[in-house]
């Protein structure tokens, strides 16, 4: 372990940035869900004008790159809040902003289609039983368009985890941005970002195995 | 009970119902019979609103379903309607599918909707699949199933759409007894079929439908025995 020995007393430190890192996935794969499902039934609801809307915002966010939006919410949100009043936005509601609004824009395809992949006999089957619309959506559909989507929702977070090595521009002390601390510190740059690199690894996998879990627990009605 | 005046329907420029008129009493078991394409499965949709009617009038009981005032979902409970393809829900067990509506719905406690839920799996013969997945049964008891979770709803009329349709044959049998079953109990059944032999054994009349119309509308045995447009006996050479 000699190797690691010029960071060895840094290690810790950069280890402790992996809360950062899951408080900023956690919070923006939840509400960029929300936003995403909100999204979704917007686009498939039959009031066009909304449809249109959301096609418009997805667009917007897929067609412009994340450290630029993050950066524009980021930098540029100041003379906004300083015009209204208020006080600017910190660095961690920036971060997950930017990220909840733009995963919600990726999400939102992905619910759609698990929601039109769902047999339309199950609607009919629904309608027939006189459930309500809501309540259809929720009992009936839902659970079958989350099993299709899983796999995609589980990628969609993995890449909301990797995305948040970018927050590091805006000066939030995660991960990554711990390991650039420590690296310019000790004037050794492989190993930090070795560490860093094997922690994203980790927290990925972790993750992959509880989703492949609870995919399992969904399938038992298979 | 059921009253139809004039109704039409169109998908686009396609003109599939073409003015269908009909009285349906209380008890009585109709089979609706045609060609594919004649609007037989349109017409059924249409009863409960799954198509919403270009245009005509359709009363179930007293209440115009039609109406814009109607309370759709409120009215679709008295209907019951069977799919080709069954539509059970695959998440939940058999119990569940029969269950859920009833419940959700109409407020049953779940203790009661249960009793009456293996009550009628014991009808339709499957009180051991109470706890088993849709995916584990044949096509067959998924059917059985299907009627089940209709009936719970208790509703005053059945609506089948090609109920045998999609099943092989050897399992065509246990679906149709247990519509027999359900006619004798005086349940008012509208079934559309290619299943010449129920039709004739257990419908009280036959509607056959051609080009969105109805062609003839007669009692079993007078149809069967002597159809008088020609478009039925060309029909009824192919299917006898």
């Amino acid at each position: 372990m000699d190797f690691f020995a010029p960071i060895a007393d840094r290690i810790p430190f950069i280890i402790q940035g992996i809360p950062a890192t899951l408080q900023f996935t956690v919070l923006s794969v939840l509400f960029g869900f929300i936003w995403g499902t909100l999204l979704a039934l917007l686009k498939i609801s039959a009031i066009r004008p909304l449809g249109l809307l959301a096609d418009v915002y997805t667009s917007i966010f897929r067609g412009t790159p994340l450290i630029v939006q993050i950066s524009l919410v980021y930098y540029a949100s100041p003379g906004l809040t300083d015009m209204l009043g208020l006080r600017p936005i910190d660095a961690l509601t920036a971060g997950v902003l930017v990220f909840s609004l733009n995963s919600g824009a990726y999400v939102s395809e992905t619910i759609r289609g698990g929601i039109l992949a769902v047999d339309k006999g199950q609607r009919d089957a629904a309608m027939s039983l006189g459930i309500p619309y809501g309540a259809m959506m929720i009992d009936i559909i839902a659970p079958q368009a989350l099993k299709n989507i899983l796999p995609a929702l589980l990628n969609e977070t993995i890449n909301v985890l990797k995305d948040t090595a970018q927050v590091s521009v805006i000066g939030v002390l995660e991960v990554l941005r711990r390991a650039d601390v420590v690296a310019k510190e000790k004037f050794v740059f492989f190993q930090p970002y070795l560490i860093a690199a094997f922690i994203y690894y980790v927290m990925i996998m972790t993750m992959t195995l509880i989703a492949s879990t609870y995919e399992r627990r969904l399938r038992r009605s298979d | 009970m059921i009253e139809v005046n004039n109704l039409h329907k169109s998908f686009g420029n396609l003109h599939v119902l073409r003015g269908i008129t009909t009285r349906i009493e209380q008890g009585s078991v109709v089979a609706v019979i045609g060609p594919s394409g004649c609007g037989k499965s349109t017409f059924l949709r249409c009863l409960n609103l799954l198509e919403k009617p270009t245009q005509g009038e359709i009363w179930i009981g007293n209440t115009q379903m039609t109406h814009p005032q109607t309370d759709v979902m409120k009215v679709r409970q008295k209907l019951g309607m069977v799919f080709q393809h069954f539509h059970l829900f695959p998440h939940m067990t058999v119990l569940e599918n029969l269950t859920y509506a009833p419940m959700k719905v109409k407020g049953i406690p779940k203790g009661q909707a249960v009793a009456k839920a293996e009550e009628l799996l014991a009808r339709v013969g499957l009180a051991d699949k109470a706890g088993t997945y849709p995916s584990r049964l044949s096509g067959g008891q998924k059917q059985r199933v299907a009627i089940a979770r209709s009936l719970a709803m208790e509703p005053e009329v059945m609506l089948f759409d090609e109920p045998t349709s999609a099943l092989d044959p050897e399992m065509v049998r246990e679906v149709l007894d247990v519509m027999k079953a359900l006619a004798h109990t005086g349940m008012t059944m509208i079934v559309v079929t290619h299943e010449m032999g129920f039709a004739r054994e257990v419908a009280d009349r036959i509607c056959f439908f051609d080009q969105g119309q109805i062609a003839e509308d007669a009692a079993p045995a007078e149809f069967f025995r002597q159809p008088k447009s020609e478009r039925a006996k060309q029909f009824l050479e192919k299917m006898l």
